[in-house]
């Protein structure tokens, strides 16, 4: 077992404010209008295990807009189908000359695993319920588009958080850039436990105790089989949770409203909300393209 | 093979003698109440004197200086996996048994999940062969039920005539409330322990680790200590209600000591062992996704781990037992969910035993010696007149095991005598090593 190759990135976790700062100075500087050539001649591997629209087109485009040559391996249709571990898979993509490897996996901890075993960076695109940390950098990296600085904000996440890559990534890097954090939901989707993810997390069960004063709302998508699967009714989901104009009145005046997306409209967010003037839902998805370029740029080390 | 095996075969098959004098050492010998200084006298495959210093009359073809050393028992190690039938690539019971040697073992006692599962005279008898190439005793635990399907009980008759020393379907629960009632009044006309993997399966399925702050932080399913100590409570009820006897394996959690505890006040025939990963670790030692950390039952609770070294100390538990479960690196280098349960450990249990209990935790000598002789000896019978074991008494087999309990070491995985290498230990430094293994009167294991 080795350490994590130079530029790897597997977790907000174990990132440091200051690690994240320069990430997110990074990507400021990354224009798609302006081409740059950083990674001209590296291969980046996309090795997808799970489905996945925006995180994989984004990682794509970020890597060719730097001039890299990308290859897409997914489950289906690959050595993977006829029971190839992770592990040989990850090193016969590196035999084949892939200088960065994008993972998307639905076990937890599957980037780590390839981490330890290839000396080359592994960036984790999505691990379980673990952590994703390319979305909480273009989330904090979209946040700042909006206010000034991440300190001090107040931050609410509703929705699924136990079973949430996505809240796990935001957490951490929110938490670490001192940002005051108000997780909601039910305890069967927010356990107690979630409180010592990160020090200073206040817990709510009523949405609109965790609304109210907030500068960021930010919604997790609710997938309706684990509801169904924890034996919470839909229909109280949507009452209790489910964000509505009225309940979004109760942040200041000019909070924003995020959702990594996919987002399910009339689940977690009435219907027209996420087309709404507080919404900026659209522009995550815009902003992950830089910062996906910036991380790449930083695996390649060349994070100047 | 490597040099270390090599070396215990030869001094095994190149003896000179039939008689061996060990001397200069201290005896821990609890179940004789004997922790003094003593020489000993082995005689063909038998102990024939236990002396103060100096004071054997009978002659010895070798001697064995024991100065500065503790002499006690052969160990005895009531659940190890040797893997044979049917997963040779993981462990053989010739590289289990050496392995179990380097720790000290003497005895082991080995589970029947194999592949076919150990529910049968055959098996036993497959096992107890020769040609296995057995460096220590092995004790067959054969299978509670039939494929361990948990549904039909064995013949736990014929299976303990054959020579299994108890029944269990471990890696399962006996979760059926009628089987286990069964099973234990079964148990209760023939004398042989039930031996329990305590789970709930139906709470603890798609969990690759304990719940609290590592499973939520890393993402990971995790069971509760209640799907052990839930079971443990029922079993207990069940072992009054029907005088059976029951022997609890592996047991991890706080709560189920107190079940434990319970029975034995109420002097029920209730017993129970505790791994020496589970009275050092806690599920925090995961860090992030070390495999090497994931076994079953999940590392639990620093309570839990302060509750069971108390227990430890107080006599609750009855022995340490390793739950040696080797498992190729191929199978430990998967995904955290997908990775097979299960450490190796007959080789760190002594060094892991004084290092935690004795140094760290001030619990004597002659308690840990206890628990590693005597204690799992009364649990599965090793000590009545057919095994003579867990005692260096007059007339008791020649086992004996000689360690320093000031040595000090690292432990290198690599250098295992077991086929696998899957220890989260590889790297530790401990106290307490074994400096010989004697059977029947033979070096077996020598450092």
């Amino acid at each position: 077992m080795t350490t994590p190759a130079r530029g790897s990135l597997l977790s907000i976790e174990h990132l440091s404010s200051k690690d994240i700062g320069t990430l997110l100075q990074l990507a400021r500087r990354m224009k798609l209008e302006r081409p740059r050539s950083l990674l001209r001649g590296k291969r980046v591997g996309l090795l997808f295990y799970e489905t996945s629209t925006r995180t994989r087109a984004s990682f794509e485009v970020a890597a060719k807009s730097l001039g890299a040559i990308t290859t897409l391996i997914q489950a289906s249709g690959s050595s993977i189908e006829k029971g190839e571990s992770l592990v040989d898979t990850g090193a016969t993509l590196h035999a084949i000359g892939m200088d960065i490897l994008v993972v998307r996996h639905p076990n937890s901890g599957a980037p780590h695993l390839l981490a330890q075993h290839l000396d080359i960076p592994i960036i984790n695109a999505g691990d379980g319920m673990h952590e994703h940390p390319s979305q909480a950098l273009l989330d904090a990296y979209t946040i700042l588009r909006h206010k000034k600085k991440i300190a001090g904000l107040q931050v609410a996440i509703v929705g699924d958080i136990f079973h949430s890559r996505v809240a796990r990534s935001n957490i951490h890097l929110l938490s670490k850039l001192g940002a005051k954090m108000t997780l909601c939901g039910p305890p069967e989707l927010l356990p107690e436990l979630a409180a010592t993810l990160a020090p200073g997390l206040n817990l709510v069960r009523h949405v609109e105790e965790a609304v109210r004063g907030a500068d960021v709302v930010m919604l997790l998508r609710v997938q309706k089989e684990r509801l169904d699967g924890l034996k919470v009714h839909i229909y109280d989901y949507v009452t209790r949770y489910q964000m509505t104009p009225a309940r979004l009145k109760l942040a200041k005046r000019d909070a924003i409203l995020m959702h990594p997306g996919p987002a399910i409209r009339g689940l977690e967010l009435e219907g027209d909300l996420a087309d709404g003037p507080q919404s900026v839902i659209r522009e995550e998805v815009k902003n992950g393209v830089p910062v996906r370029m910036a991380i790449l740029a930083r695996a390649a080390g060349k994070a100047r | 093979m490597t040099r270390e095996m090599t070396r215990a075969m030869t001094t095994r098959n190149h003896r000179k003698g039939n008689s061996l004098l060990i001397k200069g050492g201290h005896l821990i010998d609890p179940a004789q109440n004997i922790d003094e200084p003593m020489d000993i006298l082995l005689r063909d495959g038998n102990v024939v004197e236990v002396t103060l210093p100096n004071k054997t009359r009978g002659s010895a073809d070798d001697r064995f200086d024991a100065r500065g050393l503790i002499v006690a028992p052969g160990f005895i190690d009531l659940h190890v996996h040797l893997r044979e039938p049917g997963q040779a690539y993981k462990e053989t019971v010739a590289t289990g048994t050496a392995a179990a040697s380097a720790g000290g073992f003497t005895s082991v006692c080995c589970m029947p999940n194999t592949n076919p599962v150990i529910d049968s005279v055959e098996w036993v008898a497959w096992l107890l062969h020769p040609d296995r190439g057995a460096v220590v005793n092995i004790f067959p635990v054969a299978a509670a039920t039939l494929a361990s399907r948990g549904a039909t009980l064995t013949d736990f008759r014929a299976l303990h005539r054959a020579g299994a020393v108890a029944v269990t379907d471990d890696g399962r629960p006996i979760l059926d409330d009628k089987v286990m009632r069964d099973a234990l009044r079964l148990s209760s006309d023939l004398n042989i322990p039930i031996v329990q993997h305590a789970e709930d399966t139906r709470a603890t399925e798609g969990c690759p680790m304990q719940e609290g702050p590592t499973s939520f932080r890393l993402g990971l399913r995790g069971s509760k200590a209640s799907a052990e100590a839930d079971i443990v409570d029922r079993d207990v009820q069940l072992a009054q209600a029907s005088g059976g006897r029951l022997h609890v394996a592996h047991l991890s959690a706080g709560d189920s000591l107190k079940s434990v505890r319970r029975a034995k006040r109420a002097k029920a025939r209730v017993t129970c062992e505790v791994t020496p990963h589970h009275f050092t670790l806690t599920d925090a030692d995961i860090r992030d996704y070390d495999t090497r950390y994931k076994m079953n039952p999940p590392l639990r609770s620093a309570s839990d781990v302060q509750a069971i070294i108390a227990a430890l100390a107080d006599g609750t538990v009855d022995a340490i037992a390793t739950d040696h479960a080797p498992h190729a690196a191929y199978e430990k280098n998967q995904e955290f969910d997908r990775a097979p349960f299960g450490i190796t450990g007959s080789e760190t249990a002594l060094g892991l035993a004084i290092t935690r209990l004795h140094k760290d935790h001030a619990i004597p000598l002659s308690r840990i010696v206890a628990l590693f002789t005597s204690g799992p000896a009364r649990v599965f019978d090793l000590h009545n007149e057919l095994h003579r074991r867990g005692t260096l008494a007059k007339g008791a087999h020649a086992d004996v095991t000689i360690f320093d309990p000031k040595k000090r070491w690292t432990y290198d995985a690599a250098k295992s005598l077991s086929k696998s290498h899957n220890s989260p230990f590889d790297g530790w430094q401990f106290t307490g090593r074994v400096v010989a293994t004697i059977v029947s009167g033979r070096i077996v294991y020598q450092n």
